[in-house]
């Protein structure tokens, strides 16, 4: 019997995972096939604080922490994963494309600032953001933008290798390419159906992404979601010219050009289209006219999971103590506070009543 | 290190001349760049942004990206895809290529 079970090798899962395995004896992570579907091998890597929590200060609060403990998390997952990251956290920021878009973006700004004392996010004028980008000219229509001094990026294939191998040197057990159809419950333990076997745990944490759902409705807990394509367009190899990321644009490590994402809805469908390609190239030409010589090379696309407040959903099962379930949009971000502090409560230590904020319930009340 | 299966440098009326990081290179009308960089001594098209080694034309059809030169006018392309036409400036790119008001 394990200690407990977490169903999901994203990275959620193996956030999570890793984690535990710092607090329990003995803990198995246990991912689908390859062709289940993953929205953390389609993100774009942003670790960003900058627009979350908008009417909902607990959620900017819990964004502000992963960032900040981002920085010392990088290092550690290195050390412990053995493998680089790629992690940078210069700043990011948030390109305004005329008056519309920069009296949107104050205003945002001025609510988040009115939910926290010091939100460390400021407007900077055109000008100030040419100075940021001394090696590239900023298109006509760039009339200013935000930026965030906490924000950054990372490699979220290597983030999501490194916590898989930190996982498993920590003492971790993983089993891939296995399904977990059902589990049932009995006498306090948590026994999970698979294939060929079944697996007992003590407790089990259900980080499955879009497939959490149909896990957790008969541990007695709801998961409200819907998902949302988005599209990602990489462009070829380029010297460094982008010295911060932005929400829309960004420079890899190794020289490529992320431009993203769309936002639609299309249920289930992660295809790509021509329509999206001509549009994010055409956005990021108005930001970076340079970048019209550039090419571009590769375009895919990934499913994000949209609670009704964007907000992830931590939940912990009254009827079935033990059973844990999370689903979120930005698993990259949260990874960090995954790792370490929803990782040692869930483990049990630690007061659960931050985390409380973020159960499923507080759609209810709303509702209500 | 290749050469025409029908030698015919003679008929001069079908060739053209491209310039290849400098220098001028014979090629034939309704060949590719890339073809013609191959008959050169130094066939090589680029150097990888990743490790700094050489790469030149490898699957001369579009798929392997491997002949990426810098052509005037257009950018970074592939060599194989590009038809040559006289007086067409061609220039190995070495490692990334540069992005920039200067470019
Ligand atoms: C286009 C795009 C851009 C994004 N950009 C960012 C960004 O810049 N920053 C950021 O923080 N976030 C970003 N995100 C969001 C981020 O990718 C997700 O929050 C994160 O990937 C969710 O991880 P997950 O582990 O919950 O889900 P997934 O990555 O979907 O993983 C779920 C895992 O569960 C496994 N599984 C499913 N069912 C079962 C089962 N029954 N038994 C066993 N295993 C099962 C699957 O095999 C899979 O490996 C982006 C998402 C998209 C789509
Ligand atoms: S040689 Fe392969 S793409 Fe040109």
């Amino acid at each position: 019997m394990f200690d407990c079970v977490v169903i999901g090798g994203g990275v959620v899962g193996s956030a999570i995972a890793y984690g535990l395995a710092s607090h329990l004896d003995s803990v198995l992570m246990i991912d689908g096939r390859d062709s289940e579907p993953r929205a953390a091998q389609a993100n774009f890597g942003l670790v960003w604080y900058q627009s979350k929590g908008v009417g909902m200060p607990a959620y900017q609060r819990l964004s502000r922490l992963a960032v900040e403990e981002w920085r010392s998390f990088s290092e550690e997952i290195e050390e412990t994963g053995g493998i680089p990251i790629e992690f940078a956290g210069p700043g990011g920021l948030t390109f305004c494309l005329g008056d519309q878009e920069l009296e949107a973006r104050q205003t945002i700004l001025s609510r988040l600032a009115g939910q926290m004392e010091r939100t460390e996010i400021g407007m900077l004028s055109r000008h100030e953001l040419e100075r940021l980008y001394p090696g590239i000219r900023l298109g006509k229509d760039v009339t200013g933008g935000a930026f965030s001094a906490l924000d950054g990026h990372v490699n979220p294939l290597r983030l999501l290798m490194a916590l898989q191998q930190g996982f498993v040197n920590a003492g971790g057990t993983v089993h891939r390419g296995r399904r977990v159809d059902g589990i049932e419950v009995c006498g306090g333990q948590f026994r999970l159906h698979l294939k060929r076997s079944v697996v007992h745990a003590a407790r089990v944490v259900i980080a499955a992404g879009e497939a959490s759902r149909v896990l957790a409705e008969p541990l007695g807990m709801t998961l409200p979601f819907t998902l949302q394509r988005g599209q990602i367009l990489v462009t070829e190899r380029v010297g460094p010219v982008l010295p911060y990321p932005s929400d829309r644009i960004r420079q890899t490590a190794g020289g490529t050009i992320m431009i993203g994402g769309t936002k639609e809805n299309v249920g289930r469908d992660t295809g790509t289209t021509a329509n999206a390609a001509a549009s994010l190239a055409a956005r990021a030409i108005r930001v970076f006219p340079d970048l019209a010589r550039v090419s571009a090379v590769r375009q895919w696309s990934g499913r994000r999971v949209i609670t009704p407040d964007i907000a992830p959903i931590y939940e912990r099962s009254s009827r079935f103590p033990g059973a844990y379930a999370c689903i979120c949009h930005s698993g990259v971000t949260l990874a960090a506070y995954h790792a370490r502090g929803l990782a040692k409560r869930i483990a049990g230590y630690g007061s659960w009543d931050d985390v409380q904020k973020f159960s499923a319930r507080r759609f209810d009340v709303q509702a209500a | 290190m290749f050469r025409l299966l029908e030698d015919d440098r003679g008929r001069m009326e079908s060739t053209v001349t491209i310039e290849i990081d400098g220098y001028p290179v014979i090629a034939r009308i309704g060949e590719t760049v890339a073809s013609a960089l191959l008959r050169e001594g130094a066939s090589w098209s680029r150097t990888t942004p990743v490790s700094g080694a050489r790469r030149a034309p490898y699957c001369m059809m579009g798929v392997c990206f491997e002949c990426l030169m810098l052509v005037e006018g257009e950018g970074l392309v592939r060599a194989c895809q590009t038809p040559v036409r006289d007086g067409l400036k061609v220039e190995r790119q070495m490692g990334p290529r540069k992005v920039g008001p200067s470019c």
